[in-house]
Parts: C-alpha cells; sequence; structure tokens
C-alpha cells in the first residue's frame, strides 16, 4: 500500500523533510516504525523513544498498535503543545 | 461555533462582532494568550501545526464543549507562524446561559488545546532555538473533565 508520511517538530528536523509518500506492507504503526529505523539513521534516531511521539492516522490521533489497513496519511509528531 | 487557524493577528472586538448574540445567552466569556517571555531572551516563537488535522480537532473539542454545557456559541482562534513577545497567540470565547458554564466551557477549551490540538511552539533565543516540551500538569490537567 502507498502511505503519505507528515513529520512535525523535532521529528520533522530530525528526518530532515516534512513529508514522504512511501510503499509498504507493514500492518501495524509499530511494524512501520520498525521498517523506518532500518532504512537509515537519521529515522533510527528520530523514533529512538516511541514515548516521547504521537501518531495520527488520517488526522486522527491513534496507536501505536492499530492496525495501517484503509489508512492514506500518518503523522508523527511529539506531545502537542497548543494554546 | 466558529474555529480559525490563522497567520494573521486578530483583534478581540472584530472577532467577537455578533458573538453570543443568541436567544437565552445570559453570559460570554473570552480568553486571550499572549507569546510570554519568561527568560527575558525571546526574540520570537515559530508555531508549527498539522494543516486540515488542526481545524478538525479543535472542532470536535469545541462540539464537546457545547455539548456538556449547553454552551449557545463557542469561538476558538488560533495563530501559527511567528510570533514575538506579547503577541496574541489564541483566544476561546465561549456563551452559555450562566456564567459558570461559559467559565468552566473556556477552561475545558483551553485544557484540550493546550495537549490535543495539534500544534508545537519553538522557542528561539538569543542563545539558540529549542522546542517547548509537553508539561505533565497539561496531561494531568485533562483528568479532572
Amino acid at each position: 500500500m502507498t502511505l503519505d508520511l507528515l513529520y512535525f517538530a523535532w521529528v520533522r528536523e530530525r528526518i530532515g523533510q516534512p513529508r514522504e509518500r512511501v510503499e509498504t506492507a507493514a500492518a501495524t504503526v509499530t511494524d512501520l516504525v520498525a521498517e523506518l529505523r532500518r532504512r537509515e539513521e537519521r529515522y533510527d534516531l528520530a523514533f529512538s523513544d516511541l514515548k516521547s511521539l504521537r501518531v495520527a492516522l488520517d488526522q486522527e490521533l491513534s496507536d501505536f498498535d492499530a492496525p495501517l489497513a484503509g489508512v492514506r496519511e500518518v503523522a508523527f509528531f511529539p506531545p502537542m503543545t497548543g494554546g | 461555533m466558529r474555529v480559525s487557524v490563522q497567520a494573521e493577528d486578530f483583534d478581540l472586538s472584530g472577532a467577537l462582532d455578533g458573538f453570543g448574540t443568541a436567544p437565552g445567552t445570559g453570559a460570554s466569556v473570552t480568553f486571550t494568550g499572549l507569546v510570554r517571555d519568561d527568560g527575558g531572551d525571546l526574540l520570537h516563537m515559530e508555531i508549527e501545526h498539522y494543516p486540515g488535522m488542526c481545524e478538525a480537532a479543535i472542532a470536535k473539542i469545541g462540539e464537546e464543549a457545547m455539548a456538556r454545557w449547553s454552551l449557545t456559541d463557542c469561538l476558538v482562534i488560533h495563530r501559527h507562524g511567528r510570533l514575538r513577545p506579547g503577541d496574541r497567540i489564541m483566544m476561546v470565547a465561549t456563551a452559555a446561559r450562566h456564567r459558570a458554564e461559559a467559565f468552566a466551557a473556556a477552561e475545558f477549551l483551553m485544557d484540550y488545546l493546550k495537549s490535543r490540538a495539534p500544534f508545537w511552539k519553538k522557542e528561539v533565543t538569543r542563545n539558540g532555538a529549542d522546542w517547548v516540551a509537553a508539561k505533565e500538569t497539561d496531561e494531568n490537567a485533562l483528568k479532572r473533565w
């Protein structure tokens, strides 16, 4: 499946780009993260502490064990600091 | 209900024009957040947001507030981009039959916007730039609702 990946705040800075499109067979967000971490060191660094990250699937906050079936957009970012 | 995520500044009288005029409204509460310079060396703040998800997440929080406190109206404006100390960063307004509901709903909106709306703040000071970390107290603030 084809996924649009979006990165925000320091995740974007560590990875070095705001978005990219990937082909993957990952079943869950955790599987996708493992796949990305194997790609390059910058991904490994960005995803080294999942507790400090949040994920949104098609713009809804979600969990790392959520399935990716039917999802088009996955966003990774640190805990939000609005207001 | 009105939600606006924008780069432009806003003024309160313009934002509140026509707000809280629905029948049955007896109280209106407004809150404005400003960029604060705690260390005295803040040059500016960069506010990053997730376009699309931002508006949807705020609308969802607003709808919940409307339902929980039977609000007659609700308004959220949140800016993004480069802001300097003293600049307006966001505002919420609530309208209800009575003040208790209007105050409670405004606090609920603020607590949820802080940690559930996809914004991130980066402080740029004379000594460098750093992302503002989420506070545990902000997450704990959600538990009271």
